[in-house]
């Protein structure tokens, strides 16, 4: 199955979301990131158990702290889909880079940019 | 342990406002227990600090340390090389920590980043809860292992007062009434009668009320043992 999705997004391949850290979250909007997400397996279906539940948490902590820092918390997202929803990774992908478009680039000027 | 809560981002980041090149200190005693102050916690601020910054167009360097402990003059020692290159500190230990560190480096400035509020445990994960007041004379023993000072709202000594309803405290919904769990501990050890000695009058001298504390063994201070 070949889909085309948004060239906006850069992929990130993880084990499992669980391996999914603030940090990462935090240090990708550090380094001028417009918007990251977690793409997850169904809930009830992680391979580990509770990995997607983790991440979850993990990113509603991290928009809880853009949301204090006066960021919007839309920029950071978690989906949940199977493997096997091809389909929907797309959807999703493009998706997440319509809203990042809407709200426009990030406010975290990155002066030292690489 | 030592229970703290960091303190708001709005807060730390008006502390630091004027610094350009700052450390955040954290410590691998209680507050890393209570995920407040150690290595996770510092580095999560740091960035959390460094995107605030990045947005205002006004970068900020941030080096971060996590000592072995705070409380300990021996390891305070370990930035002494260090801690003069940064403009602030911010310490993520308990409020010992940031005092220790004042007292070594008088020239520079330390700002608590976290709010120390009890000593406590973890009741389940994510949880904590005070169990001690440090008042000097532990007598739980007298109140089958529960202690009224630190988990009476109003630290009573000889039985509940007239607001507990339901093993629930009058203060609140969400505080149980150590004396009913007190009471009914004895009860199911049908032990009832260990509570009718009437308690003393409690001698604060030992607890806050009288003064600062200090803990002094001769043994240890003689280098003897
Ligand atoms: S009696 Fe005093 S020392 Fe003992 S647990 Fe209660 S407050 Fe702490
Ligand atoms: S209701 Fe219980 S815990 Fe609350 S103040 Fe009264 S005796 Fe203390």
């Amino acid at each position: 199955m070949r889909l085309s999705y948004s060239a906006d997004i850069k992929v990130i391949q993880v084990p499992c979301t669980g391996r999914v850290d603030i940090l990462h979250l935090l240090n990708a909007i550090e380094d001028g990131a417009d918007g990251v997400y977690v793409a997850g397996c169904l809930e009830g279906e992680c391979h580990y158990i509770e990995g997607n539940l983790k991440a979850k948490r993990k990113v509603e902590y991290v928009k809880k702290t853009l949301t204090e820092l006066g960021i919007e918390p839309e920029r950071v997202a978690m989906y949940n889909l199977s493997s096997a929803q091809g389909a929907r990774f797309a959807e999703i992908a493009n998706e997440m880079a319509d809203k990042i478009k809407a709200l426009g680039p990030t406010p975290v000027k990155n002066t030292h940019a690489a | 342990m030592i229970v703290a809560d960091r303190k708001s981002l709005e807060e730390i980041l008006a502390m630091v406002k004027d610094n350009k090149k700052i450390l955040i200190a954290g410590c691998k005693g209680c507050v890393t227990v209570c995920n407040v102050g150690g290595l996770k916690e510092v580095e999560i601020l740091a960035s959390s600090i460094k995107i605030a910054r990045k947005k205002e167009g006004n970068d900020i360097e941030i080096d971060i340390e996590v000592l072995e402990r705070q409380c300990d003059t021996e390891y305070v020692a370990g930035i002494s090389e260090t801690v003069g290159d940064y403009e602030a500190v911010i310490s993520l230990a308990c409020g010992v920590g940031p005092q220790f560190l004042s007292e070594m480096y008088k020239d520079q400035t330390f700002y608590p980043g976290v709010n120390t509020t009890f000593f406590g445990g973890a009741t389940q994960h994510g949880v904590w809860e005070e169990r001690c007041a440090g008042c000097g004379t532990c007598a739980i023993h007298n109140f089958g292992g529960l202690c009224p000072i630190a988990r009476c709202a109003k630290s009573l000594m000889n039985g509940p007062c007239g607001g507990s309803s339901n093993g629930v405290c009058e203060i609140n919904k969400d505080t149980e009434c150590i004396w009913d769990s007190i009471v009914r501990k004895k009860m199911e050890a049908g032990r009832l009668e260990d509570l009718l000695g009437v308690k003393g009058i409690k001698d604060w001298q030992t607890a806050r009320d009288g003064g600062p504390r200090r803990s002094i063994r001769e043994e240890l201070v003689q280098g003897n043992i």
